[in-house]
């Protein structure tokens, strides 16, 4: 199936970050936060027209630092927010600075200058177009030297985009934008206490409970947080058997949680009951360092792995469309699956949809598109972007 | 003229002595006499030829005209010669028949003449003889006439005697009952009556008569009455019992009320004795006879021969209950008390009710009231709610019997139980009791399967514990033992698992001998001298699916399924299982793939001889899960020990500065950890996996100084990597190297040697340590360490995998990311890291 395959871009440059344009509705569109030590870092803004099949990007510079989280603004389509590494060595002479240098991971939020998207789309077959990438605008930072590295940003899901969450080491912190998003301020924190240097790994926020929730992962504990009283509401001790390292929400089930780690496992939890993962999932042969819930068909799951793999899997039983569609065995010969799908089960078995192997890398991130529910996108360590789709035969099948 | 056949086979003439030509010559003669029958056949075929000389049809004429047309003159010459002499010979022989039956005729004629002599005598004698006996007629019949009158008078008399005497009789009887009476000869007063009886009925119009019939009635009534009394009595022996109930139906009781009472009378008794039996299972209040009188009285259906014999001494002895307060007896001893109590007198109470209401002679009146029938109906009725309550007390009891030790006692117990209710089975054909009974052997039978399979996996996990501990207790002096000497190879790992095998042979052998002494025992159900052996549930389910699916196969389950639950709860919650048990577990499944499953079912077929009736589980099926079982846990060791060095690994780049560290000199300790912690998993893995194949080393590297990314032409390879001027090629390099290199499995299944268990661990630790790398950032010492680092790990870890490429790989692939993420990218001289790992 031609429209079907894989469509891949490269970076230059090493990569972990990547988000889908959260506020943009109509445009298939991702940014890509890059990694490099020796370089200006890029923000990538890659659109993807379906109907041509074809990717067009703009540059724009980070020039703040190596990015090791991107975040897009629920609200403006502008606004986005990165965790960036700041080296303070990078600027001198090493041997003048090297018992000096330190490596601090900082928050801000930037706002898109307005004329990239009319002036500098090109295709990326022209690489070299972009002589004069704009620089981001920064509108804050969301610092606080006290509260140490922070290593995740969140907006508020379907917020108007003045809240935002930074984590930072051990501490959650609540941020309010004011003044477009110019001026922040902390409104309350939580502090994860406990023996040992605890960490905040990633976390992510609710979008159920009027978004006054908060799920962390710190080591391989997970833990729920009250936004109101910043108090713990649940915590899922050795969710997983090593580090947790990805958290998401069902989007139309709001107990349910997938979690992903170091164990090669991807867990669904209902926070409910914490004691037993309602699934487990054991299809990656190395960690599992994201997993995505589709915004629209919860029952699929998208994880990537440093197997370089990404898995597409099936989640009817848990879904919150258990019953939705018959399986018709005609429809499911798709045969550029690595994964057969099980043709003779009914509807309600759990499979996998899909393994994707056209990274050659890590995968760190992968994600749905925000305005095409059937497309995705996975990033690899070297830089690899590939957009895949969700198989038609199954497209039709959920819609149908 | 005359000739003969053989004229024309002149060389065949015998000699005349022969007695075959005698014959022929007899023959012959008959022949001409007509006596011919025995020849008829022959004489059928020849008869038409005129030229047979002995035919019938002979004609001369023709014979001669036929041998004058066809021999010439010297054959007829010799013709007519034969002839001659055959005609001389036959004259001969005639002369001497003739000579013979004359000399017969003439002492035949003899004989006759003196016949006639010796009649005439017989004759005089006859006609003396009828003279006499008409005069001893007459004689006779004078006497007689003379003896008549008297004859009469005698007939007379004797009559009136005899009447007399019945009179007698009768007068005499009410006397003579009432003394019975007072002896208690009953059934003499029973006797004496019923033969009276009839007279007085039909004379009892006369009033003596009436008089004595009334007073014998009234003697008759207060016998019955002392018979009913004693028969309510429970005293009374069962000889004594049986007595009165024939007595009572002849003096016309009512049978079914017999019956009943008798049956009533006998539950008392069998009720004692069942509670004696249910006083034994409550323990603490047992108190009960120990000493059963003999323990085993022989066949028992002795009894119905001699239904008197012996009665049982179970209700003398259960009046004396606190004869000797025994502590709880065993379960042989209280089926033993059971049988010789219970079972024996039910055996006697049925023997002997069915001579006194079965099989009694039938006489007239009592036949039309169809005793037999109702009499077996009300004994089945009482039979069988006896022994529910029997069945129930000892299966009260055989639950009790839960230890496994010895099964020889159970068996005995249940044989004995199930042989005595044969007798029953033989007294009351039909009865349900004894099926019953061979049910409760068969519920005993599956009950005790059921606590062997739960006794072997107790064994089963008990053994495991011992494992732990074991593996636990040189551990700790192990380990000591082990750290400073991290190259000595062998010698570092025997300290501490050096039992491991051992553990591994007595784990297996120990389990292996359990299933046996299990299969020997519950074997002991199957043997050939216990009754219900031969009850086709014990020839069929219970070998096939009790003691092979249930029994065996299920244990064999238990086996591999209680090992993949060490994999799964042990992965998440940080491991209790100690890897040794997993990989000594791993190489217990293996070998129960390999053998011991095959051997474990052969045996057990051999010793059961199962005929397959219902489907059973394919032993390729238990081996295809025991090698799952297996797998699994030879995957979980090499995740679980490949976690263990990854933790150290991430560690030691998670907590350290790498921006600001100072100028390596030393090969970081950790890294020592993971070689010799590797060493040790390497030894610990060959005591129970073979080698495996590697792939061919390259010669280079057995010299140690072979490396992809240190040598002099490799360090350009990467160099531009990290250099300004050509960041695109960063990525070309790479992916370029890795379209030729094949992707990395990182945690994948393993094979079952050595070099794959090995290949496992090291893949995953290196690719964490890769991982880790990437999310830190480098300073130019930093760079430099990581060098060192890899060089080290280069030199020891490549022995222990099957691709040294693959070490290579990775290792490379640590420094290029090292790179990638360093401030101050400066690699150290190839030279510089080899003297820092030569030291060590």
């Amino acid at each position: 199936m031609e429209d079907d395959a894989p469509v891949i871009y490269g970076l230059e440059f090493q990569a972990r970050a990547l988000t889908s344009q959260t506020a943009e509705s109509d445009a298939i569109r991702f940014l890509v936060g890059t990694q490099s030590l020796k370089f200006d870092n890029q923000i990538h803004i890659i659109d993807f027209d379906d109907e041509n099949n074809i990717i067009s990007k703009s540059v724009l510079l980070h020039q703040a630092g190596e990015i090791w989280h991107i975040s897009a603004s629920p609200a403006d389509k502008a606004v986005l927010s990165t965790c960036y590494n700041k080296s303070e060595a990078s600027t001198l002479p090493f041997h003048v600075t090297r018992h000096l240098s330190r490596v601090v991971t900082c928050g801000a939020v930037w706002r898109m200058p307005p004329e990239w998207e009319s002036g500098s789309h090109e295709s990326p077959d022209d690489p070299h177009n972009s002589h004069n990438p704009q620089n981001l605008e920064l509108l804050c930072h969301l610092d606080n030297s006290a509260h140490g590295n922070t290593s995740s940003v969140l907006w508020e899901p379907m917020g108007d985009g003045t809240r935002v969450i930074s984590l930072a080491d051990n501490h959650a912190l609540l941020w309010d934008l004011t003044e477009s998003s110019t001026q922040a301020t902390i409104s309350s924190s939580a502090t994860l206490e406990g023996k040992g240097q605890l960490k905040f790994t990633s976390g992510k926020w609710s979008p159920h409970h009027n978004c006054t929730q908060l799920a962390t992962a710190n080591d391989t504990a997970i833990r729920g947080w009250d936004l109101r009283t910043m108090s713990q509401i649940y915590c899922i001790e050795n969710a997983h058997g090593q580090l947790v390292r990805d958290l998401d929400f069902n989007p139309n089930k709001q107990y349910y949680l997938a979690s992903c780690g170091d164990d090669c496992k991807v867990k669904f939890w209902d926070v409910r009951n914490i004691n037993e993962p309602v699934k487990n999932l054991e299809e990656h042969s190395h960690w599992v360092w994201s997993v995505r819930y589709n915004h629209s068909h919860d029952q699929l799951v998208l994880t990537g792995s440093s197997d370089s793999r990404v898995i597409l899997s099936n989640m009817v039983s848990i879904s919150s469309e258990p019953f939705g569609h018959l399986v018709d065995d005609d429809d499911l010969s798709d045969g550029e699956d690595n994964h057969q799908y099980d043709k003779s089960k009914e509807p309600l078995q759990d499979s996998i949809i899909s393994t994707y192997e056209e990274h050659e890398d890590s995968v760190y991130a992968v994600e749905w598109s925000s305005a095409d529910p059937w497309l995705f996108a996975s990033l690899s360590y070297d830089g690899r972007l590939v957009i895949n789709r969700v198989p038609r035969a199954l497209k039709y099948h959920i819609l149908l | 003229m005359d000739g003969d056949i053989n004229a024309t086979a002149p060389g065949t003439t015998p000699p005349d002595t022969d007695p075959a030509r005698k014959r022929r010559v007899h023959g012959m003669l008959k022949l001409y006499y007509g006596l011919n029958e025995e020849g008829k056949t022959v004489d059928q075929a020849e008869s038409m030829d005129p030229c047979d000389i002995n035919g019938p049809h002979f004609d001369p004429e023709v014979y001669l005209n036929k041998l004058r047309r066809e021999c010439s003159l010297g054959e007829l010459m010799d013709q007519e010669t034969c002839m001659v002499k055959q005609i001389r010979s036959l004259d001969s022989d005639m002369q001497t028949l003739v000579y013979e039956n004359y000399n017969k005729f003439i002492s035949a004629t003899d004989t006759i003449r003196k016949m006639k002599n010796d009649f005439k005598k017989m004759e005089d004698e006859m006609d003396c003889l009828s003279t006499n006996m008409a005069s001893i007629t007459d004689f006779s019949a004078r006497i007689s006439g003379t003896l008549q009158d008297q004859h009469a008078q005698i007939t007379k008399l004797s009559g009136v005697h005899t009447l007399l005497r019945k009179l007698q009789f009768l007068f005499e009887l009410p006397a003579r009952l009432n003394k019975c009476l007072e002896l208690q000869a009953y059934a003499q007063a029973v006797s004496s009556h019923r033969r009276a009886r009839c007279v007085l009925q039909q004379y009892s119009h006369m009033p003596s008569f009436r008089g004595i019939q009334d007073d014998c009635h009234a003697i008759m009534d207060k016998l019955a009455q002392e018979l009913r009394q004693k028969f309510r009595d429970g005293g009374s022996s069962a000889k004594d019992l049986s007595e009165c109930v024939e007595l009572l139906l002849q003096l016309d009781e009512p049978a079914e009320e017999l019956c009943d009472k008798f049956l009533s009378h006998a539950q008392s008794r069998l009720e004692a004795d069942l509670l004696g039996l249910e006083a034994e299972l409550r323990p603490p209040l047992s108190y009960g006879p120990t000493a059963v009188t003999d323990p085993y009285t022989g066949p028992a259906h002795r009894l119905s021969v001699e239904p008197t014999a012996g009665s049982p001494t179970g209700p003398s002895s259960l009046n004396n209950p606190f004869l000797s307060p025994s502590s709880r007896t065993d379960i042989l001893e209280f089926i033993d008390r059971g049988c010789n109590e219970f079972v024996s007198s039910l055996c006697l109470v049925i023997a002997s009710y069915q001579e006194l209401f079965v099989n009694r002679p039938q006489e007239g009146e009592l036949a039309s009231k169809n005793i037999p029938q109702m009499a077996i109906g009300k004994l089945h009725a009482f039979v069988d709610a006896l022994a529910t309550r029997y069945f129930s007390l000892v299966e009260r009891r055989i639950q009790e019997e839960k230890s496994v030790g010895d099964n020889s006692l159970l068996v005995r117990a249940l044989d004995r139980f199930h042989r005595r209710l044969q007798a029953v089975a033989k007294l009351l054909p039909g009865s349900a009791v004894p099926s019953q009974g061979t049910e409760i052997v068969v519920r005993a039978a599956r009950e005790r399967i059921k606590q062997y399979l739960a006794a072997l996996q107790s064994f089963y996990l008990n053994s495991l514990t011992d494992v732990r501990q074991a593996l636990a207790a040189p551990r700790l002096g192990g380990s000591s033992a082990g750290v400073g000497s991290h190259l000595g190879g062998p010698a570092t790992g025997k300290e501490a698992p050096a039992s491991l095998p051992e553990l591994l042979s007595t784990l297996s052998a120990s389990i292996l001998n359990q299933i046996k002494s299990v299969l020997a025992s519950v074997h002991l159900f199957t043997a050939k001298d216990i009754t219900f052996s031969n009850k086709p549930y014990f020839k069929g389910d219970f070998c096939s699916h009790g003691v092979r699916e249930s029994l065996v196969v299920n244990f064999i389950k238990f086996v591999c399924q209680s090992s993949r639950q060490f994999c799964e709860s042990a992965g998440d919650r940080g491991g209790s299982t100690p890897p040794a048990l997993l990989l000594l577990l791993s190489r217990l499944c293996l070998d129960y793939e390999t053998s011991t499953i095959t051997y474990i079912l052969t045996l057990t077929d051999e010793q059961f001889l199962v005929q397959h009736h219902s489907p059973v589980t394919a032993v390729t099926a238990l081996c295809g899960e025991a090698r799952e079982a297996a797998q699994k846990l030879l995957n979980h060791y090499v995740k679980v020990q490949g976690l263990i060095i990854s933790q150290m690994l991430r560690k030691s780049v998670e907590t350290r500065d790498w921006v600001n560290t100072i100028e390596p000199r030393n090969v970081r300790a950790v890294m020592k950890r993971v070689v010799e912690d590797t060493t040790s998993i390497d030894v610990q893995v060959g005591l129970l996996y073979e080698e495996g194949v590697r792939k061919a080393h390259s010669s280079d590297s057995s010299k140690r100084t072979f490396s992809v990314y240190s040598s002099s032409r490799q360090q350009t390879r990467y160099a531009p990597s990290y250099t300004p001027s050509a960041p695109m090629d960063t990525n070309l390099l790479s992916n370029i190297h890795k379209l030729f290199s094949e992707r990395v499995e990182i945690f994948s299944p393993v094979e079952f040697n050595k070099v794959s268990v090995l290949t496992g661990i090291i893949k995953i630790s290196l690719k964490t340590f890769l991982e880790c790398v990437r999310l830190r950032t480098f300073g130019r010492y930093g760079l430099q360490q990581i060098q060192v680092d890899c060089h080290y790990l280069q030199m020891y870890l490549w022995r222990f995998v099957s691709d040294e490429n693959l070490v290579h790989f990775l290792l490379d692939e640590i420094v290029g990311s090292t790179a990638h993420r360093c401030l101050d990218p400066a690699p150290m001289e190839q030279s510089v890291i080899e003297v820092i790992c030569e030291r060590g």
